[in-house]
């Protein structure tokens, strides 16, 4: 277990030394933080001045660590855009994305979970063919054609939802949360869904498949033997054997939530972190841009480690040796 | 002509054959995905109108509804965009577009991923250690998110006035770059199967140099499963791009992608027309689900150990 941590912790540094390397770049070289500061209309002098306040007569590697310093900090700099520092705009943003981001999976879950037990159980029945069906088209179709068809269903024709924003915000502290109101929940409802879509067929799939392998293990048939009821060999004995892979895929999944909320908040107009640096790519800010880099390499080498951690805490298998 | 009809006759016998006859859905499958191939390739010979010729577009056409709704014509027969353009003839043009730019950028994964994978597998030692390490830290992201990236920052770094022309080589180069791991794990897992092999020991002793026991005596051996990879890979690399495209990252409006053709018909959705982005919506999954399809079959017929 110490070697199996010790690996994983090796990774987690790699992966964070690959991607403050990238950031660094993104930060560095291709945008020039002396402009960032000073502005294009600075005189030599002032530009050779603060070249020297900065570090930026130093080697790359000084400066690489006195990035890494900085953004350990969550210091990135001042936005070339709207003149701001990087680390506002982001904290600003991170609640709507993150809100979001954690609705889909609940939902996912509170949703594909039960309908992967289901189709396990009954995989003639009607119901089971149309769900299944429907996950094909699920898994295929692309998320902004979802959330468009859903626009156009709700919002054009119906005239039930707003198609963009997110609704009244309530603040607490620095967080703004649209859980709190009727019209934040409301504009929650279709960026969820859209973003769900996905990971509900592929949840629902995964619980099937697991089952539907587990019912054919020796446990179950003496779980069966023994006289236990149908309800305690499928929910007790079937499902929890099931779910340890669910918990690695919905935890991977997270990651990639992240970065298909960059879609969902492009159609829906809802204002997070996607937006944001969708925003900084048409407008060139690298400050922006690097800073973003950083955070998704950073809550994705925290969401492996915690799969993993989970993993050792679940599965005692996974505790021996 | 015999030797044709001969290896005709014996790919209607094999089992393989079999299986692809007595399938309905994936011939069904099949059959579109040709379909979909043929109107992109013959876009030109079959397309009512050219989106691409000025001369053609009348002002007075923009945006009519379909031809069974009121107010459409049969002149154009799935509606016409805000510019007067005909969907239907855009919707094979940009699928050509998005066929070329996936095809090319499976094509262009599966070079680097099996050129890295021959050489993690057959080197061994730092090489191996290297790229893997380099694959490992790749996938803990999600290939649309390190294709968004190469494809951002190409975007910014590129002087202005190539952005558009280098657009296409831009897409291929970040979908290709960010999907070849998956390539280089499996040939890499087959090399280190095959080196050991005696064929291998026999070409070494014949003092064959090691760049072509890799290339003209493994490679070949390793080819098969990346095969039907690269299958499921070309419904991805479509849908990645499509994605791209979207966000206003992939294919310029001066040559429209499937992808393309829905951003610039989403603005149009909240007043109603919907015809100008959700038809090449629907191109556009009917096409990466006969992808799909035919790939899964694929998969389960030649590798089933693939799953």
């Amino acid at each position: 277990m110490i070697s199996l941590l010790a690996t994983r912790l090796t990774s987690v540094v790699l992966v964070m030394l690959v991607v403050s390397g990238l950031s660094f770049c993104v930060f560095n070289f291709l945008g020039d933080p002396v402009n960032n500061i000073l502005g294009v209309n600075a005189t030599l002098e002032q530009r050779e001045e603060l070249r020297v306040a900065l570090g930026l007569d130093q080697t790359t590697i000084v400066q690489f660590w006195r990035f890494v310093e900085r953004a350990a900090v969550g210091d990135f700099g001042v936005s070339y855009r709207n003149r701001q520092p990087v680390i506002d705009l982001m904290l600003v943003r991170l609640p709507a994305t993150l809100e979001l981001v954690l609705t889909a999976t609940l939902t996912a879950l509170l949703i594909g979970i039960p309908m992967g037990i289901y189709t396990a159980l009954r995989p003639k029945g009607l119901l089971s063919r149309i769900v299944q069906l429907v996950s094909l088209l699920g898994i295929s179709m692309p998320q902004f054609l979802i959330g468009m068809l859903l626009i156009l269903i709700f919002s054009v024709e119906l005239r039930w939802l707003s198609a963009f924003g997110r609704g009244e915000t309530v603040r607490i502290g620095w967080w703004t949360t649209g859980l709190l109101t009727v019209s934040g929940l409301k504009a929650l409802i279709m960026p969820t869904i859209t973003l769900a879509v996905f990971q509900i067929s592929m949840i629902m799939r995964l619980v099937r498949g697991e089952m539907l392998e587990v019912f054919r293990a020796d446990f179950i048939k003496f779980a069966r033997a023994r006289g236990l009821s149908d309800r305690a060999v499928y929910l007790t004995h079937a499902l929890r054997n099931s779910l340890l892979p669910v918990i690695t895929v919905v935890g991977l999944q997270i990651g990639s939530l992240i970065a298909f909320a960059i879609v969902v908040e492009a159609v829906f107009q809802w204002p997070g972190m996607g937006l944001l640096i969708l925003q900084a790519i048409e407008f060139a800010d690298f400050p922006v841009m690097s800073a973003y880099l950083a955070f998704v390499g950073f809550s994705f080498v925290m969401i492996n480690l915690i799969v993993d951690l989970t993993y050792l805490l679940v599965d005692p298998r996974m505790r021996v040796k | 002509m015999t030797w044709l009809t001969g290896i005709l006759k014996d790919w209607a016998a094999s089992d393989f054959a079999w299986r692809f006859r007595t399938s309905p859905p994936v011939i069904f499958a099949t059959v579109v995905f040709l379909a979909l191939i043929f109107c992109a390739a013959a876009a030109d010979i079959i397309a009512p109108h050219n989106p691409f010729d000025p001369a053609t577009l009348e002002i007075m056409d923009s945006r009519l509804p379909p031809a069974w709704l009121e107010g459409g014509t049969t002149k154009y027969l799935l509606g016409t965009d805000e510019q007067g353009r005909d969907i239907l003839s855009s919707i094979f043009y940009g699928m050509r577009i998005s066929l070329l730019v996936g095809l090319a950028a499976v094509l262009f994964s599966v070079t680097i991923g099996v050129l890295l994978g021959l050489a993690a597998g057959y080197f061994g030692g730092w090489v191996d250690a290297l790229i893997m390490r380099l694959g490992d830290v790749q996938l803990s992201f999600p290939t649309i998110m390190i294709a968004f990236f190469i494809d951002g920052v190409a975007k910014i770094v590129m002087p202005v006035a190539m952005r558009e022309e280098m657009r296409f080589y831009v897409v291929i180069l970040a979908i290709g770059v960010a999907d070849w791991v998956q390539f280089a794990r499996t040939v890499r897992a087959s090399t280190m199967v095959e080196r050991r092999k005696d064929y291998v020991a026999a070409a070494r002793i014949s003092k064959v140099s090691g760049a072509r026991i890799v290339l003209t005596h493994i490679l070949p051996n390793t080819i098969g499963p990346v095969l039907v990879l690269a299958t499921l890979g070309l419904g991805v690399a479509i849908l990645t791009e499509a994605i791209l495209s979207f966000l206003g990252l992939g294919m310029p409006p001066s040559q429209p992608s499937l992808g393309t053709l829905i951003r610039a018909g989403n603005d149009l959705l909240l007043s109603g027309e919907w015809w100008i982005s959700l038809f090449p919506g629907a191109a556009l999954v009917l096409l990466v689900l006969s992808v799909n399809m035919v790939g899964d079959w694929l998969r389960d017929v030649l590798n089933p150990r693939l799953r």
